[in-house]
């Protein structure tokens, strides 16, 4: 083969190559996803975040503003601070706006779902959530609902000796 | 029992001294590479017999892994009522595991034995004595290429094969089967991540590229110069390059996603 056809073969292979490593990385990755990081950060304090993660996702309404940049705890108050990066700068958020972790199905991935207040003033870069709450823990549902049995049938059983 | 003890023993300590020849072609492939800066033509010429002609096997393959991952994943993943979850299957899958090791197996059958037998032959016929004779060193002028070549296009075929393959799991998952567009790419954007899924397929890509190349490489140095020998050779090629990527993806997984 002549060398002018070759050179240039081995160069679309490399571009290729290379237009599918950007595709990857664009597409497939999560390169795309962090890229877009303008928007504001605010905080939330919560109890107790189940296993909420880092990058989950942050809904209002159900469609998706935002995601989790960062979870840590705060040294005084043994709280969990997550701050949520909103990427919808468009979206007037009222400060008063409500955050819970929910979960996708029974079994699925946690993400904060924002319930907007009506207050005034909206959500700006630094503010904090006051209003929140924790994640629903099913083993702590799962004790408390064994633990009213158990105290239902005690009642049950006492009341009869309660009323000779 | 003594003279089965004494084929025995020269067994192992010949597949000793062929460990012990392989790796002290090591070097000198490395130094061949670095003297290959001045000569590009010779890089081209290789990279040419090795990647671009593995392109079209590379993207059918991967075309058709992917949709059989789409499918296959497609319906487990619908029992659990998880069917949104296939794009990530599919390209975690891809992007880890099956991009590399793939590619790395067809890349052993497609170019590895080529390899083999071209140095096989040209030991046979005498090509690389007579370069020997105009003080020319084989190893520098005839293997560092191809080795240098091999590196440089496995991680660009698997590239291209993983790409290929989330495309077709795109065709077969969205396409066929009916799974939410948005959901597909949304999923495999939040939990791919470029560094450690991305970046360490390519680290893999990368080893199985010289590991590949040097076996063919050695393979074909090291044959008998006879055409029952450029056989063994290739088959060898094929054999040990197999069994060297398998086992080395286990070793690479449990360093880089294990523990």
């Amino acid at each position: 083969m002549q060398t002018r056809t070759l050179e240039l073969t081995v160069g679309i292979f490399v571009v290729l190559g290379m237009l599918a490593l950007f595709f990857l990385a664009m597409q497939v990755s999560n390169l795309g996803v962090i890229g877009r990081s303008e928007g504001y950060r605010v905080m939330a304090y919560f109890e107790n975040i189940g296993s909420l993660k880092v990058r989950a996702p942050v809904t209002l309404a159900g469609v998706r503003i935002g995601r989790v940049a960062a979870i840590s705890v705060d040294a005084r108050t043994f709280e969990a601070i997550v701050t949520l990066q909103i990427d919808n700068t468009q979206l007037k958020i009222p400060d008063d706006t409500f955050a819970k972790i929910y979960t996708a199905g029974l079994l699925g991935e946690q993400f904060v779902g924002f319930s907007p207040g009506g207050s005034p003033t909206s959500l700006k870069e630094g503010s904090r959530l006051s209003l929140t709450q924790s994640a629903l823990m099913l083993e702590e549902i799962i004790g408390q609902f064994l633990f009213n049995k158990a105290g239902d049938n005690k009642a049950g059983e006492s009341k009869p000796e309660q009323m000779r | 029992m003594s003279p089965w003890l004494a084929s025995l023993g020269r067994r192992v300590l010949d597949t000793l001294a062929r460990l012990g020849r392989g790796c002290l072609l090591l070097p000198g492939l490395m130094t061949g590479i670095t003297r290959l800066a001045g000569r590009p033509r010779l890089l081209v010429r290789q990279v040419h017999a090795v990647g671009v002609r593995s392109i079209l096997i590379i993207s059918v393959s991967g075309l058709f892994v992917g949709m059989v991952l789409a499918l296959q994943g497609y319906y487990v993943l619908s029992r659990f009522g998880a069917a949104e979850s296939l794009g990530l299957m599919v390209a975690a899958s891809l992007v880890r595991e099956l991009g590399p090791v793939v590619t790395a197996l067809l890349f052993a059958g497609r170019a590895g034995s080529a390899l083999t037998a071209e140095i096989g032959l040209m030991k046979t016929t005498e090509q690389l004595a007579a370069l020997e004779m105009m003080a020319v060193d084989p190893v520098h002028r005839v293997l560092s290429p191809r080795f240098a070549a091999g590196i440089v296009s496995m991680p660009l075929l698997a590239a291209i094969f993983t790409a290929v393959g989330v495309m077709g799991g795109y065709f077969v998952g969205v396409g066929l089967l009916g799974v939410d567009s948005g959901a597909f790419w949304n999923q495999m954007q939040t939990k791919i991540e470029l560094g450690q899924d991305l970046g360490n397929g390519m680290v893999k890509s990368l080893v199985f590229g010289v590991v590949c190349t040097w076996i063919a490489l050695f393979e074909g140095h090291d044959s008998d110069p006879t055409p029952a020998g450029i056989s063994q050779a290739t088959t060898r090629t094929v054999i040990h390059s197999s069994l060297a990527v398998l086992g080395l993806d286990f070793v690479l997984t449990a360093l880089m996603f294990g523990g």
